[in-house]
């Protein structure tokens, strides 16, 4: 028999700390590991333009807890930042625009540290970049001079730093993420109707002999002992009978929808009910749970990815080949034990429950006794080990981009095409190209942004949707709409703390905002 | 050779340079290649009359702290905003008008002050109760609704209420209204001319209520954390009556069915319970973070800048809602959602429903809670020829109520239509057409 599995500690009867109070309804999304990662985090915004986009994202980061922020900008706070920046007021005006913002900030919420830049005389952009590795991320807004665009690239280069860029104009926006290399993540948080792994094909021992014990007798069971026979049991049951008469286990659509039939005919409808609820489940199940396991793209990705020597060291990767080897070993992922709730007596699906967790652990220890025989294995954690073990069928990797001329070529040959040919709504592509255009000027007529696209991709300028984005660019002149710099804004906290929590799964790596027709668009450029 | 620090030279802004509202004024002042020339007006006197315009925030939570912000950003000057609540300190991580002296006071009157201080020129009045205590004649003042709120039935209340203000000889009655809603990385915003385009009744069954589990397995066999939670919240509450009333923000109260629920969960062996499971099950809490708020809130006052100024075609008409999910990348999809001719608000027909004869009036009553497109928890009920059940008043209450244990067969015909009323929704009026799934067995004829 199984050994019965219970909490190793008891839980504390106490009510939560002052923190948890205030965090609560966020730690329940990344729990208290991602928070940690949040207060371990110093993120640095330089800003500029209109200067507002950059802030509306500070605020949704410091809310939440982020250790530290700093804001670089030059700019002295003019009547124009206060139609637009809620982080500035009147006394503010003619006052450093950095200074003011961080004191606003940093009202929010006491535990976090804000500091601005410049500070004083001769502080300037080599001096804020010149202490090292202190910012685990860097956001900067649009325009930029490209001096400065290459001092941060190089930053981020040389010490690892994720990057994102921001640009926020008028009724349109664009934001860019630009990881400093290959960027997997364990806990992507699927959804909760993806992550059912029953393993009905391919039963363990122990789960076979408990669905004998329960079945052997199945039709002289009591109403309600064969009522409560848990649905998964009931699966297994049923496909060893169907293997039987078949020779095999159902595969096709045809199959399943035949199985499904042979199943529902086994409950018993002699009841006011006229039928069982167990039943019903186990037939609902049916297309879902019972077949062969297989890959999902993304993890063959992971599979297939080369890590650079210096990346191989890191524990995501030995874990990778530890769980690479278990599944050339088994044709199958560690098993990540959890059983969904489904009709059945409480001590019996506990059992049942424990039946999982128990392979599941045997699945880890065999894993963590490969990551062991790694020279670095040691020094891994168990958790991390468990973790990934749970995680191994959603696991995701985002790849470092390789952006180019070329790249932007190829999309703008293909934008609409596409989008013609599906019916899908049309590419956002001309709002990024023409918000691209005024990377390095405060603001540009139609002309000039129709001149500056056609020395990158000339192709796209005789498109009307490429000049109609254009028109709108120009009209903003330059200027922020709160809103839509609120909207950005929100979005590029959300994919920040997907990046420094390491939950969720950010985006690869442009996405496009059009604030005429609310749409977004995600692509890679 | 020392560089500034300046990122972009400062922008050199052509109109009325050194206006306050610049920015806004690009817009607001000139056309744009998607703009709509006959309702556009660029001269003073659009954005004159933008600024008369009166604007209603319905709640002050996570979403209305940034609305309010966004909408006293996007050039509105009068402002009002009502909630009934007061500040709690799990409000904190997002609701970025508060600050933690502010915890217990009225969040439409923080909110409220906060902002006007923080934006000259802006006034906004702060109404602290239900949205309910008010009447139409309130609500009658107002050109545009923005709603941010976290409960369902406060949702179809406005929408109810503005579907009946509606007065087509008077267009001036025609209230548009922007909602939003947020639960952890996803959200949605939309867009309603009400009785013109899909109301939020029409599109009720988007948001299904999370079935509920039936109560002999709370009370046998428990087989989840939450299962104990519940059981402890629903059962050992009421027979044991620890305090006089349940109080969900009483942390003693919490911790009453927390210890009840985890001694329960031993019993059974089951792993689990929490504390703050068993405050995230008893109040329902929905997982909410500042990022998500600012978004939706801002695709909402985009809107609502886009309606008051026509500076671009808003959502409406044509398309009328976007989803937003940032679990997994980012995935918006923008759509439009069709108006129903059964919707019990904004539409006059009947919709069918499968009814089984044999179950009970309160059994029916009970399952119209769960079905996604009535959500209703106290209905009354009127079939063609008779009132099978009211809520209300006491004394057709008592006349009404023996009906509960009669089987659905007994009171009405197959075919019969039935009116489902809940007076605390507003005036939504569901109008079912009933047709039988099995044959109806009568009490003579059965064997059980």
């Amino acid at each position: 028999m199984t050994e019965v599995v219970t909490n190793p500690t008891p839980p504390i009867l106490h009510g939560p700390s002052d923190k948890e109070k205030k965090y609560d309804r966020q730690l329940r999304l990344w729990a208290a590991n991602g928070q940690q990662a949040l207060e371990d985090a110093h993120i640095l915004l330089l800003n500029s333009g209109s200067g507002t986009v950059g802030v509306e994202t500070l605020k949704n980061l410091v809310l939440p807890g982020i250790g530290k922020f700093t804001i670089a900008d030059d700019a002295v706070v003019a009547e124009a930042d206060l139609g637009v920046n809620f982080f500035l007021d009147e006394e503010s005006l003619g006052q450093s625009r950095s200074e003011r913002c961080v004191n606003f900030l940093q009202e929010l919420n006491p535990d976090v540290k804000g500091e601005h830049f410049p500070k004083q005389e001769g502080d300037n952009i080599e001096k804020l970049l010149g202490y090292g590795r202190q910012y685990t991320l860097i956001m900067y807004s649009l325009p930029i001079e490209p001096y400065t665009l290459a001092l941060i690239q190089q930053y981020g280069q040389q010490y690892k730093v994720p990057l994102v860029s921001i640009h926020s104009a008028g009724f349109y926006s664009y934001f860019q993420i630009h990881l400093p290399g290959c960027f997997p993540i364990i806990d992507t948080h699927p959804d909760s109707t993806a992550t059912t792994d029953l393993r009905l094909l391919n039963p363990w021992p122990a789960l076979s002999e408990f669905t004998r014990n329960l079945t052997k007798d199945i039709d002289n069971l009591s109403a309600h002992e064969h009522g409560h026979i848990p649905y998964l049991v009931l699966l297994l049951y049923y496909l060893e009978k169907w293997k039987e008469s078949h020779g095999g286990f159902p595969s096709t659509y045809g199959d399943k929808k035949a199985f499904r039939e042979f199943v529902s005919e086994g409950a018993r409808t002699d009841n006011p009910e006229g039928g069982e609820e167990n039943y019903d489940e186990a037939v609902a199940a049916v297309l879902k749970t019972v077949s062969e396991p297989s890959l999902s793209s993304s993890v063959k990705d992971v599979f297939e990815y080369q890590p650079t020597a210096e990346e191989s060291d890191s524990s995501f990767w030995i874990i990778t080949d530890a769980i690479k080897k278990f599944y050339g070993k088994h044709g199958e992922l560690p098993l990540p034990g959890s059983v969904p709730d489904m009709k059945a007596q409480s001590s019996v699906y506990v059992e049942l429950q424990n039946i999982y967790k128990v392979k599941a652990r045997q699945d880890v220890a065999e894993v963590l006794e490969t990551v062991r025989q790694h020279p670095r294995g040691k020094e891994i954690d168990v958790n991390e080990v468990e973790t990934f073990c749970k995680n191994a069928a959603f696991v995701k990797l985002i790849h470092s981009p390789d952006s180019s001329a070329d790249t932007l070529k190829e999309i703008t040959g293909m934008f609409d095409e596409q989008a013609l040919l599906t019916m899908m709504p049309l590419s956002l592509l001309p709002i990024y190209l023409a918000l691209n255009a005024t990377s390095h000027v405060p603001s540009a007529s139609t002309s000039e942004i129709i001149a500056t696209i056609s020395k990158t991709v000339p192709e796209a300028c005789s498109d009307p949707r490429v000049v109609q984005a254009a028109e709108e660019v120009a009209r903003a002149n330059g200027g922020e709409l709160h809103n839509i710099s609120a909207m950005i804004g929100g979005m590029v906290s959300q994919e920040v703390i997907k990046i420094i929590t390491k939950q969720y799964i950010p985006i690869d790596n442009t996405c496009i905002l059009d604030g005429i027709t609310s749409r977004t668009q995600v692509l890679r450029i | 050779m020392s560089q500034p620090v300046m990122v972009a030279p400062r922008l050199q802004v052509p109109l009325s340079s050194g206006s306050r509202w610049a920015y806004l004024d690009n817009i607001r002042k000139n056309k744009g290649p998607f703009t709509d020339e006959e309702s556009f007006d660029a001269s003073g006197e659009g954005i004159g009359a933008m600024e008369k315009m009166r604007i209603l925030v319905i709640g002050a939570g996570g979403l209305g702290c940034e609305i309010l912000k966004n909408l006293a950003l996007s050039g509105f000057r009068d402002i009002h905003v009502i909630d009934m609540d007061t500040i709690d300190v799990s409000n904190l991580n997002r609701q970025f008008l508060f600050r933690h002296t502010d915890v217990g006071k009225s969040k439409a009157e923080v909110a409220a002050r906060f902002v006007e201080k923080r934006i000259k020129g802006v006034s906004i009045t702060p109404h602290n109760c239900k949205i309910q205590d008010k009447d139409e004649d309130f609500y009658m003042q107002f050109n545009i609704v923005v709603c941010g709120l976290d409960s369902i039935e406060a949702r179809r209340w406005i929408n109810s209420t503005l579907v009946d203000l509606v007065d087509n000889e008077n267009p001036e009655t025609l209230k548009p209204l922007v909602d939003g809603g947020t639960e952890g990385f996803k959200g949605q915003s939309r867009v309603i001319f009400p009785t013109m385009t899909s109301c939020l009744e029409c599109q009720l069954d988007m948001h299904a209520p999370r079935p509920a589990v039936p109560l002999c397995t709370l009370a046998t066999i428990p087989r989840q954390p939450e299962h104990c939670i519940e059981w402890a919240h629903i059962m050992a509450w009421e027979q044991e009556k620890p305090f006089p009333k349940l109080d969900n923000d009483d942390p003693e109260h919490i911790t009453w069915l927390y210890q009840k629920a985890l001694a329960r969960a031993q019993e059974f062996k089951i792993i689990g319970v929490t504390y703050a499971l068993t405050q995230g099950v008893v109040k329902n809490i929905i997982p909410a973070i500042a990022s998500t708020n600012a978004i939706i809130a801002a695709s909402c006052c985009n809107e609502a800048f886009k309606i008051a100024t026509s500076t671009n075609p808003s959502l409406g008409f044509e398309e009328n809602y976007m989803m937003y999910s940032g679990n997994d990348s980012i995935y918006t999809y923008t759509f439009k959602h069709e108006k129903k001719s059964d919707c019990p608000v904004c539409g006059t027909t009947a919709r069918n429903m499968e009814l089984d004869p044999n179950q009970t009036l309160e059994d029916f009553i009970e399952s119209l809670a769960a079905r996604p497109e009535a959500q209703l928890k106290r209905p009354s009920i009127r079939s063609e020829q008779r009132t099978l059940y009211m809520q209300s008043p006491e004394s057709l209450e008592l006349k009404t109520r023996p009906n509960l244990a009669k089987k659905m067969g007994d009171l009405v015909e197959n075919g019969e239509e039935i009116g489902v009323s809940d007076p605390s929704l507003g005036s939504v009026n569901f109008k079912f057409r009933l047709r039988f799934s099995r044959p109806f067995i009568p009490a003579s004829e059965r064997d059980y």
